[in-house]
């Protein structure tokens, strides 16, 4: 994980240097929204990545859920927000597990089903938009979804709850750990890990009390964090303290020995799906609210590479085995940051393309090397 | 002799198409005893261990464990039974550490989640246990282990399932010096603790060192079932690639010699 914050931390030096706009409070507000989408994709990627398969669908599988939220509330006589969401998230799962379906039960490349996906969903999403083109979103709480702000107050509340929840289970566990007489960390890098989070959660709300607004004062802190934050506590949870997580990793580390392990190697893979697809409904809803519309322009094609460049620049291993849902968020991070910097800059969409692509390259490489350097160390 | 018999095989049967692999195979295996499996290339060894495994379903033959007959129709059930296996491949996850390989697919649970305290402190008693004392952290990751740690920890995980039974393929295949004498100790001590071992080997070294009987698989058939101090190296490669010793029959030279391991291949001749 160090090398992707060694790289934010570089990335931030740079755009700062050379646009003075770039740290400021609401620019860097921005920049957590700006990621959300790639963010929420690269967050079901992980899990692909995780057993060494690839979703290439999830681009428009999100698609397809934002369009069927937007049909569902469109107009006065529309279904109420929770429907459309909750209708938009089942189709994104139901699809993801469709298509673990046939590369489980046909055995076919997971590469070449989703590609298929991609394809296909893409010329779903055009039949339900229609003629138009064009499905407007009016309705306030999923425009608020990646719009909205809480209240700092709130903001201030939920960050307090969570530094004292993390500092508890760290405490508690490295208590256990330790009345177990098994192997803990030294009691300062625990103080340490707490201290950080703390800072990092007071830096993010504090951030967000400061007025960002140019005509009308702006503060408060964007639900979307908040809907970030849940999502990747969640699956960092089901990774780290489940035994499905565990399959998860086994699955990727040596799908041969979870199958001799009496592990259910098809139905992991077919979850596994079921939550990539999920995670794209997820950011498909987050896109369309965003924009307030769902169209003809919504591009799943670059948003899938975008995810999987975002999921492999936070450290997360293309070959299966190793990764983490925070993985994620890091990446999301580091293409918002090139993305928006290279918009202050003023430079064009193709010089943005072949920045991020450099930097993918950076990153798989430092993992590489890494890693070489690890394995003969005997510590990868 | 006294030990009970955990596992016997009566004339275990079985072929693929026209090639018939095991033309009736007899085989004993004890409690508290090493008993090894040798013979050339082709002999049928693997194909043996898997239709013990499940993996297989022999043709014919019967199969009796602990004196009742018994049939395995899956790995499962093998391991339902008290049979685990140690394969060449070791089927540990690199990305995985000690505890976690250990326990994989019968995780210790509080509720949802995971009991990583009590995993680590069972997996480390049972290492403990088996005095596999190189391994300094059971939460370090299986790729940073040596060859002879991996086998350990993979045999370990084999025995801390109330398993009577562990069946060993090559096990120091691709061990060095050390190693091998490492996992070697660690086979002698599982049988010390009662349990049956089956050690599947090339290397006739590792297997006089370490088995307490030695049965001589020859073209799908047992040659014989000998204790370990009826025979020496020599005798063994002549048994392995003739399936005669000094030039007669094995079963008829051993008789001679007043061998004692008859009563158990006594099925061998009729």
């Amino acid at each position: 994980m160090l090398p992707v914050l060694v790289g934010l931390v570089i990335l931030a030096v740079i755009f700062q240097a050379l646009n003075g706009n770039f740290l400021t409070p609401g620019n860097l507000v921005n920049l957590m929204v700006q990621g959300a989408v790639y963010m929420l994709l690269a967050m079901g990627m992980v899990f692909v990545l995780l057993i060494g398969e690839v979703d290439l669908s999830i681009g428009f599988i999100g698609g397809v859920a934002g369009v069927i939220v937007a049909t569902l509330i469109y107009g006065d006589a529309g279904n109420p927000w929770y429907t459309g969401i909750a209708c938009g998230l089942l189709a994104g799962t139901a699809i993801g597990i469709f298509h673990g379906l046939i590369i489980t039960i046909v055995r076919l490349p997971s590469f070449v089903v989703t590609l298929a996906g991609l394809l296909a969903w893409n010329g779903v999403m055009l039949i339900i938009l229609g003629n138009g083109g064009t499905v407007p979103i009016q309705d306030p709480v999923i425009v608020s979804l990646a719009n909205g702000v809480m209240p700092s107050t709130i903001g201030w509340i939920i960050a307090a709850c969570l530094i004292v929840l993390f500092a508890a289970d760290n405490l508690i566990a490295d208590r256990n750990r330790r009345r177990n007489g098994n192997a803990v960390r030294a009691p300062l890098m625990t103080y340490v890990r707490i201290g950080l989070v703390a800072a990092l959660a007071i830096a993010i709300v504090g951030l967000c009390s400061v007025n960002r607004g140019n005509f009308a004062p702006v503060t408060g802190v964007p639900w979307i964090v908040l809907i970030l934050l849940f999502f990747v506590i969640t699956w960092t949870v089901l990774l780290n303290r489940t035994a499905f997580g565990t399959y998860i990793y086994a699955i990727g580390g040596n799908a041969e020995a979870a199958r001799r392990a009496g592990i259910a190697v098809g139905r992991a893979r077919v979850l596994v799906f079921g939550i990539s697809g999920l995670m794209g409904a997820v950011a498909g809803i987050i896109y369309a609210s965003r924009l307030r519309s769902v169209s003809t322009n919504l591009d799943g094609g670059t948003l899938v590479l975008y995810s999987i460049a975002a999921a492999v620049i936070g450290g997360t291993s293309l070959f299966g085995g190793r990764g983490k849902a925070v993985h994620a968020i890091l990446g999301g991070l580091v293409i918002a940051m090139i993305d928006n910097g290279m918009g202050l800059l003023g430079l064009s969409a193709a010089t943005r393309y072949v920045v991020t692509g450099i930097v993918l390259l950076i990153a798989v490489s430092v993992d590489a090397l890494a890693r070489r350097g690890g394995a003969n160390a005997g510590l990868s | 002799m006294s030990a009970p018999t955990l596992l016997s095989l009566r004339d275990i049967k079985k072929s693929f198409g026209a090639v018939q692999v095991l033309l009736g195979v007899d085989l004993d295996i004890k409690a508290g005893s090493v008993t090894a499996l040798v013979g050339d290339n082709g002999a049928g060894k693997s194909t043996l261990i898997k239709c013990i495994a499940g993996i297989y379903q022999a043709d014919s033959g019967q199969m009796s464990w602990e004196g009742q007959p018994v049939k395995v129709a899956n790995p499962k059930a093998a391991s339902a039974v008290g049979i685990e296996f140690v394969y060449q491949d070791l089927a540990l996850c690199d990305n995985l550490d000690v505890v976690q390989n250990m326990f994989l697919g019968r995780e210790r649970k509080r509720g949802f989640l995971l009991d990583h305290n009590a995993m680590e402190v069972a997996a480390r008693d049972v290492l403990t246990g088996l005095s596999v004392t190189t391994v300094k952290s059971v939460r370090q990751p299986v790729a940073s282990l040596s060859g002879g740690q991996r086998q350990s920890i993979a045999v370990a995980k084999a025995v801390m399932w109330n398993s009577k039974l562990v069946v060993l393929d090559e096990p120091t295949a691709a061990l060095g010096v050390a190693q091998t004498k490492q996992v070697l100790a660690l086979v002698r001590r599982l049988a010390e603790r009662g349990l049956g071992v089956l050690l599947i080997s090339h290397n006739l070294e590792d297997v006089l060192s370490v088995s307490d009987s030695i049965a001589v698989l020859r073209l799908g058939r047992l040659v014989t079932q000998v204790q370990r101090d009826e025979v020496d190296s020599q005798q063994l490669v002549e048994l392995i690639t003739t399936g005669r010793l000094r030039g007669e029959l094995a079963s008829d030279a051993l008789r001679q010699a007043g061998a004692a391991a008859q009563s158990s291949t006594s099925g061998i001749e009729n």
